[in-house]
């Protein structure tokens, strides 16, 4: 039972690490432009395939840095070619040019590496047991994994409250009118936020991909998770998304790990009941409703809140 | 930052009723038109491709113009529409089986009812759920229903069945006035009386009272608050009945394909239907019929001819989104104008100058793609290849050097061809506007 709450707790905070690196640039975007940026696990995506691609031909570690850097210069791209001339149409036309690159990426990335999943693996310098824990073998590219998502954390943490660019963006966060004013070139600013956060969606890529599955499908299994983080954290908010990521990393990995169901819950009270539609209610498994959890707690949090954890706006 | 969340242009917002009574031809030809020509399409295209296509069509039809109650009347970016549709068609597919076995003698005609009762109660859940924001806050809190439902689609296995979901028999039920809806023709005519019928309500909606505050609801909703009308409130409506006319169309998918799967509920529909709205045009009323019936058309013919049909499609979304906000609808209806100030003539030879180039980077494009396709997925099929019927190797420089020129070129001629045409535009309107001012 230790042995399992205790390995679920590490790859609950791996994982909510990793949702937290896409969540964070996710957040600072749209705080700063007020463009959810449908297409941010698509970054996260091709920051996995670019990675599995460099890997292949020079070696995993030119990849963690060469696979960002280019996912950042396309997020680059996409701003100052793209979303800033759509910005005259509206929020709408935006959310909707984000949500066409999607296509576009996902289309692209079929294109080039088809439909299976593709063999990126653990770099060999990293392939073996870091510890063991009550006969469990926890693996040192997990741990590599949470201390590569812990170290940029912190030098976030360290660019946006301690440098002279952080202050300007967290300005632009509450008064991005007011730091135009004040002579900044705000639309450069811009577009370095979001090479940025899709160079930092690429790292969570990275160093995902080995670990899961990088197949074609990845960003459009991750993005709705993110929206949700991102909402249920509060829109705009880093530590509501900081907490969130956590939450729901943890939320779901606990919920894989358990095979309760509300038969084992109620069992006596519903021996034979019901029709074969209700039956399917109730015998299925926490395991079974983890890919639905973090939407319930989307609806949830709705209801109860709508502002989202720590979201300072109404909307 | 602008107060107006909705895309739609101002000045597609129809005339308001003016009370003096247009004239009978003026109000009902349109619908006479399309009433004979959906009548009589199908001794044209008689083949059983074009009459499946139609079908197709008939039920697009009806669920992209659901979904611009919400985007482009309403203001409202749904992110999860398909979910009325596949719970519409699910409910009307176990409808069947329960009637065909022995419920009430209910005819196969009447069953998208059973299908606009269950978009309708939908609806009304998540309506009342998500309604409650609006904005970007509303488009995730329908994503993230839209993946609520789709994958409890894999969870409840005995109602969505899983993988391969449920299927029936159409002509099971009973006959209504002879007909067992067993031929494609049938069904198409079915599927297009329901389609006339809920056009006609679509439309009936935008021009009472309640599609005007819709309007209001999507342009300044402070205001309209203000005059006493709740948006909150608007929006649920708006978003309840949009979900009432999806569940038909849904209902109308159940009786053509005879099966319902999870695949009809989930992300992929939900975007198409976003597709065919914005690309048709979702300031006007017709917009989404226009895009609609030519993503259809694209998806069936481009579907057989290359594997990357859906690159084109995205491609196709982002340069509408960028260029043409007002989807194909907007830019027919800048023409109007013209057409009748009779200057017409004056901005076409610029189209056409326009036309060229625009087809030469798209060709360039097409290329670059196709022969990525061939030397990746399809690299065991060899670099031999064509394209256009033109033989070509793909790992050869010539033709990379080819698509590389044309789309470099042609995409810049179209540019500059672009702001010409722009010019003969604006002095052609010159043109007509000072007419117009000087009678």
């Amino acid at each position: 039972m230790i042995e399992i709450v205790l390995i679920s707790t590490l790859n609950g905070v791996l994982y909510g690490m990793l949702l937290f690196l896409m969540a964070s640039g996710l957040t600072i975007i749209f705080s700063m432009m007020g463009v959810l940026n449908f297409a941010h696990a698509s970054f996260y995506m091709l920051g996995a395939f670019f990675g599995f691609e460099i890997s292949r031909r020079i070696g995993f570690w030119p990849g963690l840095v060469l696979a960002p850097l280019l996912v950042g210069l396309i997020g680059v791209a996409v701003e100052r070619y793209g979303l800033r001339r759509v910005h005259r149409h509206g929020h709408v036309a935006e959310l909707l040019f984000t949500f066409g690159l999607t296509f576009v990426i996902q289309e692209a990335v079929e294109m080039v590496w088809g439909k299976l999943p593709v063999d990126y693996r653990v770099p060999p310098s990293l392939d073996f047991p870091a510890f063991t824990v009550f006969a469990t073998n926890y693996p040192a590219f997990k741990l590599f994994e949470l201390l590569t998502a812990l170290a940029i954390f912190a030098a976030l943490l360290v660019v946006v409250t301690r440098t002279r660019i952080g202050l300007v963006v967290q300005a632009a966060l509450t008064h991005p009118a007011m730091v135009a004013m004040l002579g900044h070139n705000v639309d450069r600013i811009f577009m370095l936020v979001f090479g940025v956060g899709a160079a930092l969606a690429a790292v969570a890529g990275v160093i995902a991909g080995p670990a899961l599955v990088t197949q074609s499908n990845m960003a459009a299994l991750l993005g709705p998770i993110l929206f949700v983080v991102v909402v249920i954290g509060g829109l705009g908010s880093l530590p509501g998304a900081f907490f969130a990521s956590l939450l729901i990393g943890l939320v779901q990995t606990f919920a894989v790990a358990s095979n309760a169901s509300l038969a084992d819950l109620l069992g006596p009270l519903a021996s034979g009941a019901g029709s074969s539609f209700l039956r399917d209610i109730w015998n299925v498994t926490v395991a079974q409703v983890a890919p639905i959890i973090p939407y319930l707690l989307l609806v949830l949090i709705l209801i109860f809140r709508p502002r989202g954890l720590m979201g300072q706006r109404e909307s | 930052m602008s107060e107006r969340t909705g895309a739609a242009p101002a000045s597609a917002v129809p005339p308001l009723p003016t009370g003096r009574g247009a004239g009978f031809m003026a109000t009902f030809g349109p619908w006479i038109a399309a009433a004979v020509v959906l009548a009589v399409l199908p001794q044209v295209l008689s083949s059983g491709l074009a009459l499946s296509t139609l079908s197709l069509m008939g039920m697009m039809i009806i669920f992209a113009l659901s979904y611009n109650m919400l985007l482009g009347q309403t203001g409202l970016l749904s992110f999860g529409h398909a979910v009325f549709f596949g719970l519409g068609g699910f409910l009307t597919v176990h409808a069947m089986n329960a009637f065909a076995a022995d419920g009430p003698p209910l005819p196969l005609i009447a069953l998208p009812l059973v299908g606009a009762a269950a978009g309708l109660f939908f609806g009304i859940v998540f309506g009342a759920v998500s309604t409650r924001r609006a904005g970007t806050t509303f488009a995730m809190i329908t994503l993230g229903i839209g993946e609520l439902v789709s994958s409890s689609a894999l969870i409840l296995r005995h109602f969505f069945g899983g993988e391969e979901g449920v299927s029936t028999d159409r002509t099971g039920l009973a006959p209504f006035l002879g007909l067992t809806f067993g031929s494609q023709l049938q069904v198409y005519y079915l599927i297009a009386a329901w389609c006339f019928v809920s056009v006609a309500a679509m439309y009936a909606l935008t021009r009472t009272p309640f599609g005007r505050i819709c309007n209001a609801v999507r342009d300044n909703p402070h205001r309209v608050a203000f005059i006493g009308y709740d948006p909150q409130r608007v929006r649920f409506l708006s978003f309840s009945l949009s979900g009432l006319f999806a569940g038909i169309a849904g209902a109308l998918a159940a009786i053509n394909f005879e099966i319902m799967n999870a695949g009809q509920l989930g992300a992929t529909q939900s975007g198409t239907v976003i597709l065919m709205a914005f690309i048709g045009g979702i300031g006007s009323f017709g917009g989404p019929i226009i895009g609609a019936i030519l993503v259809t058309y694209l998806q069936v013919a481009l579907s057989d001819i290359t594997d990357a049909w859906q690159l084109y499609f995205g491609l196709l979304f982002i340069a509408m989104v960028m260029f043409a906000p007002d989807g194909i609808a907007g830019l027919l209806a800048r023409q109007q104008p013209l057409l009748r100030g009779r200057q017409l003539h004056r901005v076409l030879p610029a189209y056409a100058l326009a036309l060229v180039p625009g087809l030469a980077a798209v060709a360039g494009l097409s290329l670059a793609v196709e022969m990525t396709n061939r030397l990746t997925v399809h690299a065991g099929d060899g670099p031999a290849m064509s394209f256009l019927h033109v033989p070509l190797r793909a790992d050869a420089p010539v033709p990379w050097l080819v698509a590389v020129v044309l789309f470099a070129g042609g995409g810049w001629l179209f540019l500059r061809a672009g702001g010409v045409a722009r010019q003969a535009y604006d002095e052609a309107l010159a043109i007509v506007q000072g007419r117009g001012n000087a009678s």
